[in-house]
């Protein structure tokens, strides 16, 4: 990263710290919203976190590698979450969990090598009549199949295409400016 | 009514994630298209529960409740229903209309009794209009303006409202501790962590009425002295976030949160905090950890939370089910309430359907229905004709309700006699394909992955548990390995710092306690009845029925069944996954399970 773009990344977190009270009590949302928006936390985020709230960098980690959802390498653009739990087991989630890895090429826990897709397990998606349920970034799919798996995807990838480089711009820019 | 027409289309998750917003949209078009938008009203609305048959079209005069709309069939619900005034036949649930054509005449609502689901499927969630309209926020004008706190409390208590979230303390006896601990600040929270598997009430509920959390937290704050509260709600959950913002935004711009609410003296904020992915923040020092910004770890209680919670300040915690009761408790009394449910559990439960049964979806009834009752008569049977084995209730903390127990009255505390529990609410239903050990290894790991780590009970005993069950399900456990799991059981409840840990145990303790001869089977025969604990069986191709059509072939997963077009086909038995897709596909019963 630039230092300019360090700088400016700085400045933002301060900024969000503030619009969540200036304590304690924002790590955790200023940490998902880095995480939404860089798709990990990086070790120089939690060093200014731990500067502004003037807590041990040891801290922020402990936090940060607690939660599932938040990660400390970065993952792919897309992360693919399916559920593992009884109900969606009971619909055939199994299936849907091959498919994956066999058109991604990858095992869950991993990331393709462009960078594009993460295959995680999720515990129950509050889907379980409708399962097998999983989680696209912050879209649910429904009754997935094994063929279905392959739209989805398909899906992604077009999103993808047409974000490219508003993606890469992003990196640089700016956490949300509306308070919370 | 301004329109003559109204047309209620589900905006719910499932709904939604089934051409739900394609379906509203091809609506509106058909409307103004066919020039009848200024007589019929559309309407999005929060789910009917009813989600196995979904999209969901309900339409207001008559009732007429139309279920998988597909987007397609909008041209004709509008030329027929709202021009012509007749029904659309073949999209009503009961097509030859034996029973009726309305909601209220569909097997799978009559049972039920709608007091926490009262909006849901009724108001569009996004207008705070339309919860108004249905007297909302008229409880918390009557708590602010005509009520003492002692009064709220004394009507809580006396309704005998106990918390949804699982253990079932009485809320009324909460707020008191609260509102009676001295401090310069108090705190009022919103339990939506919701992270039982197969329960998914509270999504639903922040999703079709996220209003009565909101009017509930702030009586709340008036009755115990707070000014803020938080809903911690889960990530995966986006759609209830969306309409959670957007409801406390709408409650700030009504007056009905921010500062001197409805004119009085009385101040109250809500704040969303999210979750990142971690079940055991549900148990509630955990969720207070984390709203603190700490890894989210259970601390012991006492003290509780309602004198000690949050930043140290008193705190009431509570469940979303739990909160979208109390406006109506408010409203309509606590005799009339009290008067429903059991001698020990008032009012009523929301359950969510799930597995093996004909009609899934979330359903609500008075405490005290019986099992039979939500499984037959709501649910419509087991699925495919099959047999039922068994019920899960109260996700990983619970157990298995079988056959026998089947006319229970449910309530708190006969699920706990027969050793499950009411837990949130999930009801996973199971068939004879479904195997009792594989069954109980998911929750096993489950628990096991969600262990926070902080005591060993929890952690190491979790584990040990789980490869005991993992090498049953292989066909190489001993008989001895049933006492030590039983051992193990007592050393965790006894010794565990959180429910999670104490009660990790229990289906395990239940799932041996019916069905100990299916775990005898697994150990001394190595046989899986149900064909699931993949380890003890295997596909194979019958050479002389198959006939060779490649079906297979094509759809193995992992490609591992090979053979000539017209020619026998075998399966690797090495490679094969048991996915169990070719037995599925193959139509000469060629593949042999077993
Ligand atoms: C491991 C664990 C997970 C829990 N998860 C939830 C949950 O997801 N939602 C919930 O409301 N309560 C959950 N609870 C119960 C809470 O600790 C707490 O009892 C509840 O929020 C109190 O609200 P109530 O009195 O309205 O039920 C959980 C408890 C444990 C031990
Ligand atoms: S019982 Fe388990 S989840 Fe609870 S505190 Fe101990 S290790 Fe953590
Ligand atoms: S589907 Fe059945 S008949 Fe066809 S090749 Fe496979 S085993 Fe043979
Ligand atoms: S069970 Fe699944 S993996 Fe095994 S042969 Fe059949 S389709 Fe292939
Ligand atoms: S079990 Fe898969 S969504 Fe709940
Ligand atoms: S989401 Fe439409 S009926 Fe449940």
């Amino acid at each position: 990263m630039l230092i300019s773009e360090r700088e400016q990344l700085r400045a933002n977190i301060e900024r969000r710290v503030i619009d969540f009270g200036n304590n304690r009590s924002a790590l955790i949302p200023v940490i998902q919203e880095v995480q939404q928006k860089y798709g990990h936390v990086s070790e120089y985020v939690m060093q200014v976190l731990a500067d502004v709230l003037h807590i041990h960098p040891v801290e922020v980690y402990g936090v940060a590698s607690f939660y599932s959802f938040i990660g400390h390498k970065p993952k792919g653009r897309f992360i693919i979450r399916l559920c593992r739990t009884l109900p969606c087991e009971m619909k055939g989630k199994e299936r849907v969990a091959r498919q994956l890895e066999n058109d991604l090429g990858i095992h869950f826990g991993e990331t393709t090598d462009d960078g594009n897709f993460t295959l995680e397990w999720a515990n129950c998606l509050g889907m379980c009549d409708q399962g097998p349920a999983l989680l696209v970034n912050e879209r649910i799919y429904t009754q997935v199949t094994p063929q279905s798996v392959h739209d989805i995807l398909e899906e992604c990838r077009e999103v993808f295409g047409v974000h490219t480089t508003l993606q890469e711009k992003e990196m640089s820019c700016e956490l949300p400016t509306s308070a919370k | 009514m301004a329109f003559k027409n109204y047309i209620l289309v589900c905006a719910g998750t499932a709904c939604e994630s089934s051409k739900g917003i394609a379906l509203y949209e091809a609506l509106e078009k058909e409307l103004k298209a066919q020039g009848v938008d200024a007589e019929a009203q559309l309407v999005k609305t929060g789910c009917f529960g009813f989600c196995e048959q979904g999209p969901i079209v309900k339409i207001l005069p008559d009732e007429s409740f139309y279920v998988k709309v597909s987007p397609e069939d909008a041209s004709k619900i509008v030329s027929e229903h709202i021009i012509k005034g007749r029904q659309v036949k073949e999209l009503l649930y009961d097509q030859d209309q034996s029973s009726g054509t309305s909601a209220d005449s569909i097997d799978f609502y009559q049972k039920q009794q709608r007091i926490v689901l009262r909006n849901c499927g009724v108001i569009n969630p996004e207008y705070i209009d339309e919860y108004i309209a249905r007297e909302g926020y008229a409880a918390l004008e009557k708590v602010i303006f005509d009520m003492t706190s002692d009064e709220v409390i004394k009507e809580l208590t006396d309704a005998g409202l106990r918390g949804r979230g699982g253990a079932g303390f009485p809320t009324g006896v909460k707020w008191g501790f609260t509102k009676n601990a001295q401090s310069d600040q108090k705190f009022i929270v919103c339990n939506a962590d919701e992270g039982d598997p197969g329960a998914y009430m509270d999504r639903s509920t922040c999703e079709g009425d996220p209003h009565s959390v909101l009017e509930a937290m702030t009586i709340a704050g008036h009755t115990v002295g707070a000014d803020q509260g938080f809903i911690y709600i889960r990530a995966e959950y986006p759609l209830a976030i969306e309409r959670l913002e957007n409801a406390i935004a709408q409650a700030r711009e009504y007056g009905l949160l921010g500062d001197n609410i409805l004119g009085s003296d009385f101040s109250f904020d809500i704040e969303l905090r999210l979750g990142a992915g971690a079940f055991v923040c549900g148990e509630e020092t955990a969720l207070l950890a984390s709203i603190e910004g700490k890894r989210g770890m259970p601390i012991p209680r006492p003290p509780f939370p309602a004198v000690k919670g949050l930043w140290g300040k008193p705190t009431v915690i509570n469940n979303v089910e739990t909160w979208a009761n109390i406006p109506m408790i408010i409203l309509k009394g606590s005799a009339w309430y009290s008067s429903i449910g059991t001698e020990t559990s008032k009012g009523t439960k929301v359950f969510a359907l799930t597995g093996k049964i004909n009609n899934s979806g979330l359903i609500e009834v008075p405490m005290g229905t019986t099992l039979r009752e939500i499984i037959y008569d709501i649910g419509g049977g087991i699925r495919s004709g099959k047999k039922f084995k068994a019920a899960q209730t109260g996700g990983p903390s619970g157990g298995v309700i079988t056959e026998e127990y089947l006319d229970t009255p449910i309530d708190y505390e006969s699920l706990q006699s027969i050793g499950s529990m009411m837990g949130s609410g999930g009801m996973i239903v199971m068939d004879e394909d479904d195997c009792i050990v594989d069954v109980t290894k998911f929750y096993l790991e489950f628990t096991v992955d969600e262990s926070c780590g902080k005591c060993a009970p929890c952690r190491i005993g979790g584990r040990t548990n789980y490869n005991i069950l993992d090498k049953i399900s292989r066909g190489q456990g001993k008989v001895e390995d049933l006492d030590t799991l039983k051992d193990l059981a007592q050393a965790m409840r006894k010794a565990s710092l959180c429910g999670l840990g104490q009660t990790a145990p229990n289906p395990i303790m239940s799932t041996i306690n019916f069905f100990e001869d299916e775990y005898m089977e697994h150990i001394n025969e190595g046989k899986c009845r149900a064909g699931k604990c993949k380890d003890l069986m295997s596909y194979t191709i019958i050479e002389d029925k198959c006939i060779g059509c490649t079906a297979c072939a094509r759809v193995c997963p992992v490609n591992c069944i090979s053979g000539e077009v017209k020619a026998p086909h075998v399966i690797d038995q090495d490679q094969c996954i048991k996915c169990g897709q070719c037995f599925t596909k193959c139509k000469f019963d060629a593949i042999l399970k077993g």
